[in-house]
């Protein structure tokens, strides 16, 4: 018996202290952190239903609840939901991206809430939904499951805007929707790597997790262009972004003597790891060396690498985001209509050769 | 630890063989070497060259799979014993490898992320990474011993928290760290050809084989194991004995992390030793342990981890499919672990001497 109160204890402590955990990491969130509360919320999420909101100024509505915080009438209050931070470099990125704009400074009253999980998300959407914010800007988790909550945030006069991921929903449920063309993405890489005019093209395709946009994007370029030019894929081999995988892989061929002069990761990580074992068996590789290297999702220290020239090209994958989306939000305001709902954003691709200091500074995540 | 059922002298000696517990990693690595000799002679080529730095470096397969192998080696040891005491897996060691080596990278980087200089030395980071590793060994050892909550269900929380801790450890940045020295520990010593983190599990396999020689760890070990409540009748303290087996695992995990930190100099927390755990506990069964506790055999379990690793190193030469990797990983492993099944083992022993029966004569010169 009193193991059991002792056990029931130290549980209870547990999860007050992972609850301080998720806060530590989330600090700004302003009311988002229990998760327990939104899914109370959830359940009563269409108790308040407007139907008129959609053509009343959205800040007529901040006035009318300021159970957030601090919003006093002019601020435009937003609620953005969005992946892990801790997923990915890139996801910091953006999240950090997302804080710096979405400040009262800015005009905007925002709340944070994040997951990986598509379920917590739509109860995290509910919740917003409830709390009357005038945006919602989302990226989902998954694509599917979220017609109902978009359709409620319609009825509820709250503005969804996607970023960095789009759903399975019908269009008329968002205002628009801010994307990365993953296919551009490795059309430019691929591009640069035929401009580069090697003598001969023999590939090491070090690929992403399979299935994933990114992954199927750099990957679609480069097998469709391999094989109207006649290039040569040594080995396509998937690493799942991991780093040292992708240096057990490049290891393998070089151990079994196939002959390269290409090694094209999908992403930063993968491409150190390749860099790894070419150290290792002392093939040389940057620019005018026996090996190109390309990289993705610009990085700073990938960059830096480019700098140092030993690497030849790094793909960006843009996290900045929220000046697409403040500029949506603006010309909403304004009452101006969007002249397409998908907008695609515009990604750079750096060449070490031309690269400098300040793309380092300001493009480096 | 040998079979010693009653007239195996008597019996062949094919079925003796058969029934020790390290047959099954040995056949699986005999098989997997003969196939390979078939496929391709050249796996097994081994060539001396030099690295980038000029430094001579052994590079091939079998030097592949002794390098990448040695962290799933080192692994093994603790998750054995924890499994032989305490009935159950340790699911969170890539989780924990993630915590410390953040740890590692945090102490030697200090609050800058990319440090120009060491902030403390090497083998300061490395303890206070032992530490830490096995304070959350002790954790999960409390949760188990002292609360009896199943093995699995206790490290599931270290398993669903770890990489956020270990994200949280260096606030979100990927440190990478600007020293010869610390690569070391997971390439190559200047002047040696043979890589490093080898020669570091071997010496961990002969700290536990002094430790299991010299003190009554494994006889105790294996008596928490078998029965819990003679154990206790007998004298021993099960619980303490059970915490010690997760502190030693928090041991591994401080090593086999520091190793993976210093093959790149810098750490992904997101991906970092992904699904080591299930490779780990792949490595007991393969060495022929049973998973519900009791005997136990270190080297099986260490040939087990091999035996693994030369899978993986095989499956890239071969260029298996990549999306079809997995897949040939789980039939090969389906094949091993039901060959390891001791009553397949008994079946065969027997089929073994019904066969040689006739010929005894011979089976004695």
């Amino acid at each position: 018996m009193k193991m059991k109160k002792v056990l029931a204890m130290a549980v209870s402590t547990l999860l007050c202290g992972t609850m301080l955990v998720g806060c530590g990491s989330a600090k700004e969130s302003s009311d988002s952190g229990s998760s327990s509360n939104s899914a109370d919320s959830g359940k009563t999420a269409d108790t308040e239903k407007k139907t008129d909101a959609a053509t009343t100024a959205a800040a007529d509505s901040g006035t009318e609840n300021n159970g957030g915080g601090s919003s006093s009438g002019d601020l435009i209050k937003v609620g953005i939901i969005n992946n892990d931070p801790n997923e990915s470099g890139y996801r910091t990125a953006n999240v950090n991206d997302l804080k710096a704009t979405f400040t009262e400074a800015n005009g905007f009253d925002a709340s944070f809430a994040y997951s990986l999980k598509n379920e917590e998300q739509i109860n995290y959407a509910q919740k917003f939904i409830q709390d009357e914010v005038d945006y919602l800007l989302l990226s989902a988790a998954d694509t599917a499951g979220w017609d109902s909550v978009l359709k409620d945030a319609r009825d509820a006069g709250v503005r969804v805007i996607l970023f960095d991921r789009t759903i399975d929903a019908d269009e008329s449920l968002y205002e628009a929707s801010i994307v990365s063309d993953m296919d551009k993405e490795g059309e430019q890489a691929v591009d640069w790597l035929k401009s580069q005019d090697l003598v001969s093209y023999d590939i090491i395709h070090l690929q992403g997790v399979i299935g994933s946009a990114a992954q199927k994007g750099r990957s679609g370029a480069l097998t469709d262009t391999a094989k109207s030019e006649g290039w040569n894929i040594i080995t396509q081999q998937t690493a799942e972004w991991n780093a040292e995988k992708a240096q057990q892989i490049v290891q393998s061929v070089i151990d079994s003597g196939k002959k390269f002069n290409v090694i094209y990761a999908e992403n930063d990580d993968m491409a150190k790891g390749a860099v790894a074992a070419l150290d290792r068996a002392n093939i040389s590789h940057g620019v005018d060396k026996d090996v190109v290297v390309i990289g993705f999702d610009c990085n700073k220290w990938a960059l830096e690498e480019l700098q140092k020239g030993s690497w030849n090209y790094d793909g960006q994958c843009n996290p900045f985001q929220s000046t697409y989306i403040k500029d949506v939000i603006d010309k909403l305001e304004n009452g101006e209509t969007l002249s397409q709902k998908t907008i695609i954003m515009d990604e750079k691709g750096f060449d070490a050769k031309t690269i400098t200091s300040e793309d380092v500074e300001n493009y480096g995540i | 630890m040998t079979a010693g059922t009653k007239g195996a002298e008597k019996s062949s000696f094919l079925a003796s063989i058969i029934k020790k517990q390290i047959f099954i990693p040995i056949a699986a690595l005999l098989i997997l070497a003969i196939f390979n000799l078939i496929m391709d002679p050249s796996f097994f080529k081994i060539t001396l060259g030099h690295n980038s730095e000029g430094h001579p470096v052994l590079s091939g397969n079998l030097i592949s799979i002794i390098d990448y192998g040695s962290e799933l080696a080192i692994l093994a040891i603790g998750m054995t014993l924890v499994t032989a005491a305490s009935r159950g897996q340790d699911i969170s060691v890539g989780a924990a490898i993630a915590i410390s080596g953040s740890v590692v990278l945090r102490v030697l980087c200090g609050t800058n992320s990319r440090p120009e200089t060491l902030q403390a030395p090497i083998i300061v980071a490395f303890l206070i990474s032992c530490l830490v590793a096995m304070a959350f060994g002790a954790f999960n050892g409390a949760l188990v011993s002292i609360f009896k909550i199943q093995p699995m269900v206790a490290t599931l929380i270290l398993f669903t928290a770890g990489r956020s801790i270990a994200a949280w450890i260096n606030n979100n940045e990927l440190p990478v760290v600007n020293d010869k020295t610390f690569t070391y520990f997971g390439g190559y010593i200047p002047g040696i050809p043979i890589p490093t983190p080898f020669f570091i599990a071997i010496v961990c396999f002969i700290v536990t084989w002094l430790v299991l020689k010299f003190t009554n760890l494994g006889l105790y070990v294996q008596a928490v194991g078998i029965n819990e409540k003679t154990s206790r009748l007998n004298g021993l303290n099960p619980a303490f004995i059970k915490f010690i087996t997760y502190v030693i695992l928090g041991l591994c995990v401080a090593v086999a992390g520091f190793i993976k930190v210093s093959r790149l100099s810098t750490i992904n927390y997101s991906v970092v030793a992904k699904d080591i755990e299930m490779d780990a506990i792949l490595a007991v069964a393969l060495g022929g342990n049973s998973l519900s506790g009791g005997k136990f055999n270190i080297s099986a379990s260490i040939l087990g981890a091999y035996v693994i690793q030369f899978l993986t190193t095989t499956l890239y030469k071969f260029n298996v499919q990549s999306d079809a990797l997995p897949a040939y990983k789980a039939v090969v492993v389906i094949l091993l672990v039901i060959l390891s099944a001791p009553i397949v083992r008994e079946k065969m022993a027997a089929l073994f001497k019904n066969l040689r029966s006739p010929v005894n004569a011979e089976s004695k010169s």
